[in-house]
C-alpha cells in the first residue's frame, strides 16, 4: 500500500511536510548532527540552528526568543502550561486552592491534565459551549473566581473548525488582572490555528500558547511552549536542565529547525494569505456540492468563525468508521468523530458539548483541506462520497 | 486495527439485504449505542426433517467490525440447522473473522444475539401457526 496518488483530506491530523522545510532539515541529520549541547565543534551549528529557528517562531508570535520554548510537541506544551502553572502556584502557597477554567471542547491534551489536577485538589471549570462549539465570553467572565489562577481556551477546534474568541477572552482576562492581586493567566492551543490565523501573543492577550510541527507542514515530534516573561511555572520534564532548566531534554535539532522552517513559510503574509483564500474556496465548494448531493446532511460547527479548511458533517443513517473505511478503500483519507473509531467507544466529547446527540454523532465526518490540497481532489470526493452514504443507508436496518 | 479478513468482509459483505417474508427476524443493538443489526432468516425442512437456515440475510447500521461480524455470521449459519447454528459461540465470529481489537469484540456478540432473537422469532411465530 502506498500513500502516493491517495487523496489526503485530513490535515488536521497530521499534514505533509512541506519540500522547503525537508530541504532546511536535511543537513542536521548526518552534516550538523551535533548535540546541542555540546560544548566541542560539534554542538556548535546545532546550537547556532536552534537559536535560529527560536528566532524564527519569536519573530511570527512577535515575543522574544528567550520566551520560546522547544518541546516534543503540543501535547507535551499543553500538559506543561497546564500542570506547570498550576504546581508553581500550589507551591507558593501551601492552603491555596487554586481554580482554571477551561472549555468543555479542549483536546485531550487539555482535558486529561485538568482531570489530572482534579484528583491533585485543584477546583476546575469545564465551560459550556453553544450548539456551534462557540465558547460565550461573558460565561468566562462569570466563571472567573478570587482563586482563578488560570484560563485555558483552544483558538481554533481541530474537531469541527470552530474559532474562539481569543482576543476578547484576553481582554476580559486583562480588565479582570486590573482590579485583583492574584493574576489570571491565559494559556492557548493553538495548534489548529496557526496555518491560518494571526498569533501575536500581544494582540491576544495570551501568556502561554501551544503549537505543534506537524500540523503546520513540519516534522512530527517537535513543538514549542510560548512561556510570557514573568509567568509562573514548573517544569515537568525534568533532567540535563537544558533550556534555562525549564525544559531537559536533548534538543531535537533536525526536528527544531524543519518547525522554524516551516514557521518562516508562515510570515509570507502574501503567499499565506491566497493560501488561506484557496482553501477557504475548495471548502466552501465541497460543502455546497455535499448539501446539494446528499440528502440529510448536517453541517457541524460555526459557519462564520471557522477555520478556512475545516468542513464537518453528519450523515444520518451512516456510520462514521464505515464512511471511512469505504472512502480509504477509494484512496481518501478523512477522519470521523464516531464513537466506534475511538477507543473509549465514546462519541466525540466535542459533538457531545453542542449537545449533538449520540445516534447522530456516529454518523460525523471530517474534511480538513491543506497546502497540498486541489480543486481536483475536491472533485473526487465528491464524486465518490455520496455513492457510499447511499450504500451504507440501504445497508441500515432503519431505512 | 482490522485484519485482512474483517476488511473484505467489510468491503464486500456476504448475505447483505432483506428476506421479505421471512420466517425469523431478530432486531439488536440501539442507534445510541451506534450499531444495529436486524437478521433475517428463511427456515425449511431437510430430508431428515430437520430444521435448516435456508437463506439468512442481514441489516446493519454500525462500524467496520459491525458490518464484517454481521456477514461472517451469515456465512457461518447459512445451511447449518437451527440446532447447529444456536451452537455458534458469541465470540466465534470474531474468531472465524482471525480475530478482532478487544474493543469491538461486542460486535461478535451483538451479530450472535441478533441470530438469537431471530431464531425466537421464527420458534414464536412457528407456535402461533400450530395453534
Amino acid at each position: 500500500m502506498t500513500f502516493i496518488n491517495m487523496i489526503y483530506l485530513d490535515n488536521a491530523a497530521t499534514t505533509k511536510i512541506d519540500p522547503k522545510v525537508k530541504k532546511t532539515m536535511e543537513p542536521y541529520f548526518f552534516e550538523f548532527f551535533g548535540n546541542a549541547s555540546s560544548l566541542h565543534f560539534g554542538g556548535l551549528k546545532a546550537r547556532q540552528a536552534v537559536d535560529e529557528a527560536q528566532a524564527k517562531i519569536a519573530d511570527f508570535l512577535r515575543c522574544q526568543a528567550k520566551e520560546v520554548y522547544f518541546t516534543s510537541g503540543a501535547t507535551e506544551s499543553d500538559n506543561w502550561a497546564i500542570l506547570g502553572l498550576t504546581r508553581a502556584f500550589k507551591r507558593q502557597k501551601n492552603d491555596f486552592k487554586p481554580h482554571i477554567i477551561i472549555s468543555q471542547i479542549e483536546h485531550d491534551a487539555i482535558l486529561a491534565p485538568a482531570k489530572e489536577l482534579q484528583r491533585e485538589g485543584v477546583e476546575v471549570t469545564f465551560l459550556a459551549v453553544d450548539k456551534n462549539g462557540l465558547v460565550d465570553v461573558k460565561k468566562v467572565s462569570q466563571a472567573i473566581k478570587s482563586n482563578t489562577i488560570l484560563v485555558s481556551i483552544m483558538y481554533a477546534n481541530n474537531e469541527i473548525g470552530t474559532v474562539q474568541p481569543i482576543k476578547e477572552i484576553g481582554k476580559i482576562i486583562k480588565e479582570e488582572n486590573k482590579k485583583r492581586k492574584n493574576k489570571i493567566y491565559f494559556h492557548t492551543d493553538a495548534t489548529q490555528a496557526v496555518a491560518c490565523l494571526d498569533c501575536n501573543v500581544e494582540k491576544l492577550g495570551v501568556d502561554l500558547l501551544s503549537l505543534s510541527a506537524h500540523k503546520i507542514y513540519g516534522p512530527k515530534g517537535v513543538g514549542i511552549l510560548y512561556i510570557k516573561n514573568g509567568t509562573p511555572i514548573e517544569p515537568i520534564m525534568l533532567g540535563g536542565g537544558q533550556q534555562n532548566n525549564k525544559r531537559s531534554g536533548t534538543y531535537n535539532v533536525a526536528g527544531i529547525v524543519g518547525l522554524g522552517r516551516a514557521v518562516e513559510l508562515l510570515l509570507n503574509k502574501k503567499v499565506i494569505n491566497l493560501e488561506v483564500k484557496k482553501i477557504k474556496q475548495l471548502r466552501d465548494y465541497l460543502v455546497k456540492e455535499i448539501k446539494n448531493k446528499i440528502p440529510r446532511t448536517i453541517v457541524t460547527g460555526d459557519i462564520k468563525n471557522r477555520l478556512p479548511g475545516n468542513a464537518s458533517f453528519i450523515f444520518a443513517g451512516a456510520e462514521g468508521e464505515s464512511i471511512l473505511l469505504m472512502l480509504s478503500n477509494t484512496g481518501i483519507a478523512v477522519s470521523t468523530g464516531s464513537a466506534c473509531s475511538s477507543g473509549s467507544l465514546a462519541p466525540s466529547h466535542v459533538l457531545v458539548a453542542m449537545g449533538v446527540k449520540p445516534e447522530l454523532a456516529h454518523g460525523s465526518i471530517r474534511v480538513s483541506i491543506g497546502r497540498f490540497n486541489t480543486k481536483k481532489d475536491i472533485d473526487i470526493i465528491i464524486k465518490k462520497l455520496p455513492p457510499i452514504i447511499e450504500r451504507l443507508r440501504k445497508m441500515s436496518p432503519l431505512q | 486495527m482490522y485484519n485482512e479478513k474483517v476488511l473484505k468482509h467489510f468491503s464486500n459483505p456476504s448475505n447483505q439485504g432483506e428476506i421479505k417474508n421471512a420466517d425469523g427476524v431478530g432486531l439488536v443493538g440501539n442507534p445510541t449505542c451506534g450499531d444495529m443489526m436486524r437478521i433475517f432468516i428463511s427456515v425449511s425442512k431437510n430430508k431428515k426433517g430437520e430444521e435448516i437456515i435456508k437463506d439468512i440475510k442481514f441489516q446493519t447500521l454500525g462500524c467496520g467490525a459491525a458490518i464484517a461480524t454481521s456477514s461472517m455470521l451469515t456465512e457461518m449459519a447459512k445451511g447449518k440447522t437451527i440446532a447447529e447454528a444456536e451452537k455458534i459461540g458469541k465470540l466465534q465470529i470474531a474468531e472465524e473473522l482471525g480475530g478482532l481489537p478487544a474493543v469491538k469484540m461486542h460486535c461478535s456478540v451483538l451479530a450472535h444475539e441478533g441470530l438469537g432473537e431471530a431464531i425466537k422469532d421464527y420458534r414464536s411465530k412457528n407456535k402461533k401457526l400450530k395453534k
